[in-house]
């Protein structure tokens, strides 16, 4: 299957357009748990997080070549977030970008599917991981193909622990100043982080007055509902000579009960049994979520 | 916490490396740096436990569980963990910050350059993953960090064998007034020395072995492969001596002079990039007072390293005994080639 995806559909608040991203999440989320269910740990609920987003933006929103990676006037989409690759791969997958086997090796000695994501595996920007650096080389990039006249947006994921590093906020500042209305940056807010609750690690509210003060253009949506994030985007697009933040609220582990309602947790451990039943209730959750979509 | 993943159940594939590598090892202690930090803040209230969100992952946690008043947590932020230790340190107290190797050196290198080096001021920074403890790669493994920090003037640098000495390394350096960086064992972490008989002494290296063919003069974890390798070594009639030297600075270069002096094939192993780390401080050492002497040098050579399991890692990148044994038969083969 060869894709290349030019841009999105004109009437993008269309019906079938979020029915077709919908199936789309779905299936970023069947991946997920067949990469996590062969290592029987990870982080299952970051991937199953952020499905949606990922859906919306590489099946409709992103300008890319899948035959073409280094097409230099491609949207760029920067993983900051190296652990969050668990869900970036299912989109690769999805998009041709990467063979849908190849997610069977997810985390194996050898694989170029790290845990933790990196270039190694095609269809990554940068060399996320060491969390807090996504934001500045996302800065760079706006920069340099605005410098080129090339129409490339970037996106960039970051993490609501992530607004906890300082050079989040430097990066921040220098967007504004250069009115990069070309980078876009999303930021996961799961209230969760390595050691616990966000907001009991070291609390980041009122996140979306932050970003304005930062001369941001700003919005705050529900992560997991595929409209919302298409009518933030139209938004975001439509507002020009300031960076757009979107705070995301997501649930850890949306679309699987167990996994949602489970100690949420930054790095979970499944038993061997629990996949099962996991997968069982992907399946009945996307279904409950036909019937209300 | 101390669950060992990524373990038999899930060989070849990368863990959740809540652990420290304990092939090797029949023994384990559980969590012994926080065990350890618990026991010396009981004795002296001025200690404190910090960390940028990594304390479920540092072993702080038992620390910050036992006192929750004497615990600060900065979010992730390291640059502002190791400013605020200063600031700390400044203010009478006894700061351990604990986080990841890498991030408290290339993150936050500037702060404890600035706050704690260059003031002489109480932090003592606590580092987990070194050098290939963990399976995510290059922006998790700290491969250069000693080398980093035994750049910095004022500084005592350790890298400690097992769970005995990191113990009893932390007992030490709360009763030494200076900066300290710390290499971090955590979870179930290996007991390789016997408690009873060994002593931990800052600046001191030991040695866990004799022998007259050759030396093998080794820091951190590295240490328990080194003195395997010398076993292996012994059963081909080989005699390899062992120097653990767990303080990299100061470095006791009394001690490796004195053990060179009369065994000239030398075998350095470390779990860190070769250069500016154990393997360097020997070679700057002996070059000075003009030994002649043959070096290999077993670490990370040139390159940042792959993902996956921790054996995988070890023996790919040939830090694993049989590769120490190994280098020493090369030494002392080209010793005959004479
Ligand atoms: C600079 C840096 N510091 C610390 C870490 C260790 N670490 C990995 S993930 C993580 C939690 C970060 O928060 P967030 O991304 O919000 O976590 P999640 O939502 O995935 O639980 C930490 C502290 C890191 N990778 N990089
Ligand atoms: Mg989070």
């Amino acid at each position: 299957m060869k894709e290349v995806f030019m841009g999105r559909a004109e009437n993008c608040l269309a019906a079938p357009v979020i029915r077709s991203l919908k199936a789309r999440a779905k299936q970023l989320r069947r991946h997920v748990l067949r990469m996590a269910e062969r290592v029987g740990q990870g982080y299952v609920g970051q991937g199953l997080g952020i499905a949606d987003l990922l859906a919306v933006l590489y099946f409709h929103e992103m300008r890319y070549d899948a035959t073409r990676l280094d097409w230099p006037d491609r949207d760029r989409f920067v993983l900051s977030i190296g652990h969050y690759s668990i869900g970036l791969y299912a989109a690769l997958a999805e998009a041709a970008i990467l063979p849908i086997e190849e997610l069977d090796t997810y985390g194996a000695d050898g694989s170029r599917l790290e845990m933790c994501g990196s270039e190694t595996t095609p269809g990554f920007e940068i060399n996320g991981g060491s969390l807090g650096q996504g934001l500045p080389q996302a800065v760079g990039m706006a920069l340099g193909v605005r410098l080129d006249g090339r129409p490339a947006r970037i996106f960039c994921l970051l993490s609501d622990g992530e607004l906890q590093e300082g050079a989040t906020w430097e990066a921040a500042l220098a967007a504004s100043h250069y009115r990069l209305d070309n980078l876009f940056a999303f930021i996961d807010c799961n209230n969760q982080q390595a050691d616990g609750p966000t907001e009991k690690v070291m609390s980041i509210e009122p996140v979306e007055d932050k970003w304005a003060a930062f001369g941001w253009q700003v919005q705050r949506i529900d992560g997991n509902d595929i409209a919302s994030i298409l009518a933030a985007l139209e938004q975001a697009l439509a507002a020009q000579d300031k960076p757009h933040a979107m705070v995301l609220d997501t649930l850890m582990g949306k679309g699987v009960p167990l996994f949602e309602q489970r100690a949420k947790s930054h790095f979970i451990r499944v038993d061997a049994a629990e996949w099962e039943l996991a997968r069982k209730q992907l399946e009945e959750s996307n279904k409950e979520m036909d019937k209300n979509g | 916490m101390g669950d060992r993943t990524g373990g038999a159940s899930n060989t070849g594939v990368t863990g959740t490396l809540l652990s420290s590598d304990t092939s090797e090892a029949e023994t384990t202690a559980l969590a012994p740096f926080g065990r350890a930090l618990v026991r010396a803040a009981e004795r002296n209230p001025r200690i404190l436990g910090l960390t940028a969100d990594l304390g479920r992952y540092t072993d702080m946690h038992v620390f910050a569980e036992r006192f929750p008043e004497r615990f600060i947590q900065v979010g992730m932020a390291e640059q502002n963990l190791l400013g605020v230790a200063a600031g700390l340190a400044r203010t009478g107290f006894i700061p351990f910050a604990a986080t990841y190797c890498v991030f408290a050196t290339r993150r936050a290198y500037d702060f404890f350059a600035i706050g704690a080096a260059l003031a002489r001021a109480n932090v003592k920074v606590v580092a987990g993953l070194p050098g290939l403890t963990t399976g995510y790669g290059g922006t998790h493994q700290g491969i250069e960090d000693l080398a980093l920090m035994r750049a910095l003037p004022n500084v005592v640098v350790i890298d400690p064998c097992d769970a005995t000495e990191l113990e009893q390394t932390v007992a030490i350096i709360a009763d030494y007034n200076g900066p300290v960086y710390l290499r971090l064992l955590r979870g179930q972490v290996p007991v390789v020395l016997d408690s009873a008989s060994y002593r931990f002494e800052l600046g001191k290296a030991k040695l866990l072995r004799e022998g007259s063919d050759v030396a093998l003069i080794s820091t951190g974890l590295m240490t328990a492969r080194a003195l395997e390798a010398a076993t292996r070594l012994a059963k081909s009639g080989i005699k390899a001596a062992v120097l653990h030297v767990s303080t990299l600075k100061p470095f006791d270069s009394q001690a490796v002079l004195s053990l060179l002096e009369n065994v000239r094939n030398v075998v350095t192993v470390e779990n860190h990039i070769i250069t500016g780390g154990l393997g360097s401080a020997v070679a700057e050492v002996v070059a000075e007072v003009g030994l002649r002497i043959r070096l290999k040098r077993i670490g990370i050579t040139d390159c940042f390293c792959a993902s996956g399991s921790i054996p995988y890692l070890v023996k790919r990148y040939r830090l694993d005994p049989e590769s120490i044994a190994a280098a020493a038969r090369t030494v002392l083969g080209a010793a005959e080639g004479n």
